[in-house]
């Protein structure tokens, strides 16, 4: 199929806004890895719930999703703290494959229970600025992937300063590194559990408040994203935060351009191509520790 | 993941069966009595009222009522000295096994007919379990042909199938076309790559030359597609008189919002078939703008009529969307109810052999007489609809328009 060039750099721009979200949801699942040294499953649930409590909080409160990001961070953040401490902890008994079990039941109960309470029908939200574009003479990047990509941006940063600065992040570090020896020193372990999970659970908070303007919500929207977060995560580096920032952005390029020379239905292939690439040849990911 | 949310709904739908099993049970223990004491005709009225397709499902159900309710306020089935309709409600999940197992309690609840099931697949099961017990079934909508083509003699499909609106679409693409000066020569086939969609662009990969119309790019996408960004580039470099899309809700919304970000439009019509946004009244609400001269052609009601236009007025009051899952079930219970009628007895042959005779006329889609041949109603046509100032208007056939098309769009608006 001939594509003109013209396209191309308006492609690869709509494949890095679109990455940066990937990223930004790959960044709370590859935290909650790295320490817990768990795959959540109900990653992509929760997903669905924020984007479910940025859509009420518009259409019953009037708030914009961008002003919800600090009424959702916080309450993602107590959320996912009570789940890893009240019910995933407690019902896994400490084993691994437990703790990967408990997260897919709650994958289902969530999914079920949107179903229930919101049927299937799609939802979305039309604010002032959803069709506003920034002309850049060579192509229209729309306002809202402009602030997602940087809200995404900043949002990493924000997380990153906080694994490398404070002592919440030193001991999460210790933690990842070494469990038994974190507990000698007297760091709460299971504490650092919750709050890691929390963390991760506000991120993917964030990451719905940027999608909500440009993207929709129904009780399955989640495993349209949970798919490319694990393919980010082990690109990545399972437990690496720049490998998930910068495998997001580059799954999102992929993504563009292989959809525009391959055909949509197609270039999805590429982000697999990839991942089994990864998988083969460099297991530990672009930027993981060799373990 | 879904296997297991699966299992787990089968779980509860098992217990769900005991329980209506014991309730069948007790009222066999006391079947004088119950007869006796209410003269009800049952009708199954069998749709997904949950899982993927919960909201068409619930429309559907919803339409079914509001006529029934009407025809019981109106004295019943006249010739059965004015015997009541007693709706039996049952949920397929959105699944196809599912709805055939319904149909198995819907004949032991002793139903006399079934209506539904809105999806097709769900409607190849449960045509098929309905013809074990001899019960007539109605579908309502179901567009795979496969479901009036295996010699069924119980079923019967009230609205035109995947066959009649492509070519009936086709026609009026030509006329609406000829009539503005043949505009459109050109088009972008946008379409999902399932079954449906791929078969659609298949279609009309093959049929559109032939109208005068060249087909520049076949541009497929996966169910559901993250990103629209490249197709409405693609879109806009091949800048195509048409753009016809057939793809499923949730990818249409996301579509159109993007041509509007991407300031993509066709230089002559957004000309879908079977789902497009022409015949999605929320989407016409919610986005005005992107929405404004999309055209369809799908199942729609005839806007002229006086009796349409109070059933519409019903509808308004209750608050519901008017879409065409509650016109078709509101139809299917008053063709069924006339059916019931001449048949005098309630006796599944004999409302089988009504229905198959059936030429019932008042109706509120712009169908000809009701005339059943090997199962298909022959009088049923689609219509083609186009969004006008918010608004869903028909605009051909021209005996049925409530306004005039817009064809070609504005350029400046």
């Amino acid at each position: 199929m001939m594509v003109n060039f013209s396209l191309l750099l308006p492609a690869v721009l709509n494949g890095v806004t679109t990455g940066a979200i990937y990223a930004l949801i790959a960044l709370g699942l590859t935290l909650i890895y790295g320490v817990l040294h768990i795959i959540n499953f109900a990653h992509g649930s929760l997903l669905m719930l924020a984007l479910y409590a940025a859509f009420f909080l518009y259409t019953l409160a009037g708030i914009d999703p961008y002003v919800a990001v600090l009424i959702l961070v916080p309450a993602f953040f107590v959320l996912g703290y009570g789940l890893q401490r009240f019910v995933i902890q407690p019902t896994s008994h400490g084993r691994d494959e437990n703790i990967l079990l408990v997260t897919l039941g709650l994958a289902i109960i969530i999914d079920n229970l949107a179903l229930w309470l919101w049927t299937s029908t799609t939802r979305t939200i039309d604010t002032s600025y959803a069709f506003e574009v920034i002309d850049l003479g060579f192509a229209f990047i729309p306002l809202p992937k402009i602030i997602a990509f940087f809200g995404a941006l900043a949002f990493a940063a924000l997380l990153w300063a906080l694994i490398t600065f404070t002592d919440l992040g030193r001991a999460i570090r210790a933690v990842a590194r070494e469990r038994d020896g974190a507990r000698l020193v007297g760091i709460r372990v299971e504490h650092v559990y919750a709050m890691t999970f929390g963390i991760g659970t506000a991120a993917v908070a964030a990451a719905a408040c940027f999608l909500l303007p440009t993207f929709y919500v129904t009780p399955q929207v989640g495993y349209a994203f949970v798919l490319v977060a694990f393919t980010t995560v082990v690109l990545g580096g399972m437990g690496s935060f720049v490998g998930a920032l910068s495998a997001g952005l580059l799954l999102g390029i992929v993504e563009s351009l292989g959809g525009l020379y391959l055909g949509e239905s197609l270039g999805q292939l590429g982000i697999f191509v990839i991942f089994i690439l990864i998988l083969l040849f460099r297991p530990m990911g672009l930027f993981g520790a060799r373990a | 993941m879904s296997r297991s949310t699966g299992n787990n709904l089968r779980i509860t739908r098992r217990r769900m069966m005991a329980g209506t099993a014991g309730l069948g049970l007790a009222s066999v223990a006391m079947p004088t009595v119950l007869r006796a004491q209410n003269q009800t005709l049952k009708i199954g009225i069998l749709h997904p009222v949950t899982g993927g397709l919960a909201y068409e499902g619930e429309q559907s159900r919803k339409g079914a009522l509001l006529a029934l309710e009407e025809i019981n306020a109106a004295g019943g089935i006249k010739s059965m000295g004015g015997a009541k309709l007693e709706a039996i409600l049952a949920d397929a999940q959105s699944k196809p096994e599912v709805g055939a197992a319904e149909v198995d309690r819907l004949a032991e609840a002793g139903v006399l007919a079934i209506q539904g099931p809105y999806a097709s697949g769900i409607a190849l099961a449960t045509t098929q379990a309905a013809a074990k017990h001899n019960l007539p079934h109605l579908v309502d909508v179901g567009v795979v042909d496969q479901i009036v083509t295996r010699g069924l003699p119980n079923t019967f499909r009230f609205a035109p199938g995947f066959g009649k609106v492509t070519s009936f679409a086709l026609e009026a693409l030509q006329k609406i076309n000829a009539a503005a000066g043949n505009p459109a020569k050109t088009a972008v086939i946008v379409h999902e790559d399932g079954a449906f969609g791929a078969g659609m662009a298949k279609l009309l990969n093959e049929k559109l030359p032939g109208l005068g119309i060249q087909v520049l790019q076949t541009l497929s996408h996966p169910t559901p597609q993250r990103d629209f960004t490249n197709i409405a580039l693609q879109i806009r470099q091949a800048n195509p008189d048409l753009i016809i899309p057939s793809n499923y809700k949730n990818d249409f919304i996301l579509m159109a919002r993007t041509l509007r970000q991407q300031r993509v439009r066709p230089k002559v019509a957004n000309y879908a078939l079977l789902g497009g946004a022409a015949s999605n009244v929320a989407f016409a609400k919610q986005y005005p703008d992107a929405a404004e001269y999309m055209m369809d052609c799908n199942h729609w009601y005839n806007p002229t009529k006086e009796l349409s236009k109070a059933f519409a007025k019903k509808v308004a009051e209750k608050g519901w969307d008017l879409t065409y899952e509650v016109m078709l079930n509101y139809s299917c219970m008053r063709v069924l109810a006339d059916a019931l009628e001449r048949a005098a007895a309630p006796d599944r042959a004999k409302i089988t052999s009504a229905l198959a005779s059936s030429t019932y006329n008042d109706h509120i889609m712009p169908y000809g007489p009701t005339k059943f041949v090997n199962g298909q109603n022959e009088g049923a046509q689609p219509a083609n609809t186009q969004i006008l100032k918010g608004n869903i208007e028909v605009i051909y056939p021209n005996e049925f328009a409530s306004a005039k098309t817009v064809f070609p769009i504005p350029q400046n608006g």
